[in-house]
């Protein structure tokens, strides 16, 4: 039988994401698949030269359109420990509400998109609306949707109020109560699974072997979370990583799944233990040397390397972001499947492209 | 799909999740970050607003007592009222409307002439 080449995206209808995709099929099974990135490089870590190092919080904050804060809390670290300063107790917590109310939104986002890329607008709509209330909550709190901008090397610039406490509480008991009512939808119905039992397999020897991170990681049984490094307020929070051992696109679901509501669950710990006190402390000087930090995003580890000379400027930033990691797994899910399935796998991965290229 | 029946029959009984948007906006949020208001009068030109802004869209100058704002490049980000000494630049809460050209706004303060050596 003849083989053919298909290539998949960067511009796809199921796919948001500008990922290229070289697909070797014969008839409409898959036998390779090669990725090819670079279509949304922006040259974010360049932009080094040419703003402060307090300034580049506002910048990478826009790495993702989705877990801002999370980045900019990253790049907040790798400064502190350079400057050798530690945000207040209060600032560390606030950072963990924030950062569970983007793995919420982020991963509703994604599971909403996962039914889609399946067909099944309703869950898609059902998903979304649940999202909103999230949205609201980071524009009631930190007053914007998504980059909230709510950090800042030392600590953070925004404050929840008593008033903002109830309200975050009152829309999370909605927020639990319809994300679980959609759990039989997205756990068990017979459609789901049909389209994600068994699809997308990856071992955990494989996701050991090719680095993969997150749920993806996760999902093939191997308990890693960064958050169990205890930054910020984690180590004062009781947690236990969501593992699935299927290793296919169902599990790496119903670790997303899971996790929305553990991420709820996160967030009322953290309301409930929120000490009082500063925001933040003053970040002066001008550091020089070496740092690295390592925060859990949705989609998995997130990495920041800065080097400072001494100046107001940084020498070097570089992020590794997770799905690059999560890329070269991709290429062992992928073969063997029909062609349709092609979109639900690739999403599993929860590709963030633009991340991925900065 | 048998699922989602009772998330269809609660969607049917209760109203549209909706708002009819031009017809009825949403109010916005009391801490919302939208437009930078300065006030000529209390703002001394130093600024500090335009060298702390990541999007570099602040012009100051002090000696013609000008202060420039490009709500088109802005990002609301809100550190410039957040660093200016004297109170004087105000974040609302209110979005900048959409709009067919882009226009900067500009502020007329005093002007504060170069003392003479
Ligand atoms: S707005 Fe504030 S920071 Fe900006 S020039 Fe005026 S006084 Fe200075
Ligand atoms: S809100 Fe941010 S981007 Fe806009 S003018 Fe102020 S500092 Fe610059």
């Amino acid at each position: 039988m003849k083989t053919s080449i298909l290539p998949f995206g960067p511009q796809h209808p199921v796919l948001p994401e500008p990922i290229h995709l070289s697909l070797t099929i014969e008839n409409e099974t898959v036998l390779e698949a090669r990725p090819a990135l670079g279509y949304v490089h922006r040259g974010l870590e360049n932009l080094v030269a040419a703003r402060d190092m307090h300034q580049m919080v506002q910048v990478v904050e826009r790495v993702c359109g989705i877990c801002s804060m999370i980045h900019a809390m990253c790049y907040c670290q790798a400064l502190e420990e350079m400057l050798d300063i530690q945000a207040p107790p209060r600032a560390e917590y606030l950072r963990v509400i924030w950062s569970e109310l983007h793995r919420i939104h982020s991963h509703l986002l994604w599971l909403g998109l996962f039914a889609d890329a399946m067909g099944f607008e309703s869950l898609f709509m059902q998903l979304w609306k649940i999202r909103e209330r999230v949205m609201d909550i980071n524009e009631a709190t930190a007053g914007n949707r998504v980059i909230v901008s709510v950090n800042v090397v030392g600590g953070v610039r925004r404050d929840i109020d008593e008033d903002q406490v109830a309200m975050i509480e009152k829309e999370l008991v909605t927020v639990e109560r319809e994300v679980k009512q959609l759990s039989l939808t997205l756990l068990t119905d017979f459609t789901v699974k049909k389209r994600t039992k068994g699809k997308g397999v990856l071992t955990r020897e494989q996701a050991l072997e090719l680095g993969a991170a997150g749920p993806t990681l996760r999902g093939s049984g191997v308990a890693q979370d960064m958050r169990q490094l205890g930054y910020a307020a984690f180590k004062d929070l009781d947690f236990e990583p969501v593992v699935e051992t299927g290793g296919d696109s169902w599990a790496r679901a119903a670790v997303r799944f899971k996790e929305t509501l553990q991420s709820v669950d996160l967030v009322r710990q953290a309301l409930a233990g929120l000490p009082q006190g500063d925001l933040a402390v003053k970040a002066k000087g001008k550091p020089e040397g070496e740092a690295t930090a390592r925060v859990e995003q949705p989609r998995g580890e997130v990495l920041y390397y800065i080097k400072a000379n001494g100046t107001k400027h940084l020498d070097r930033l570089r992020i590794r972001t997770p799905t690059f990691a999560n890329i070269p797994p991709l290429t062992v899910m992928l073969p063997g499947l029909e062609l349709a399935d092609v979109p639900v796998v690739v999403l599993s991965i929860d590709p963030c492209i633009s991340c991925t290229e900065r | 799909m048998p699922f989602m029946l009772p998330s269809i029959l609660r969607n049917v009984f209760s109203g549209p999740a909706t708002r009819p948007y031009p017809a009825n906006p949403r109010q916005p949020f009391a801490d919302a970050r939208g437009e930078l208001v300065n006030d000529p009068e209390t703002c001394i030109f130093c600024s500090i607003c335009a060298k702390k802004c990541p999007s570099q869209c602040l012009a100051v100058d002090k000696e013609l007592g000008t202060w420039e704002w490009d709500p088109f490049a802005c990002v609301y980000c809100g550190v410039c009222a957040e660093a200016c000494p004297t109170k004087s630049l105000r974040q609302t809460n209110v979005r900048r409307a959409v709009a067919r050209d882009k226009q900067s706004v500009a502020v007329q303060g005093q002007p504060k002439p170069k003392k003479s050596p």
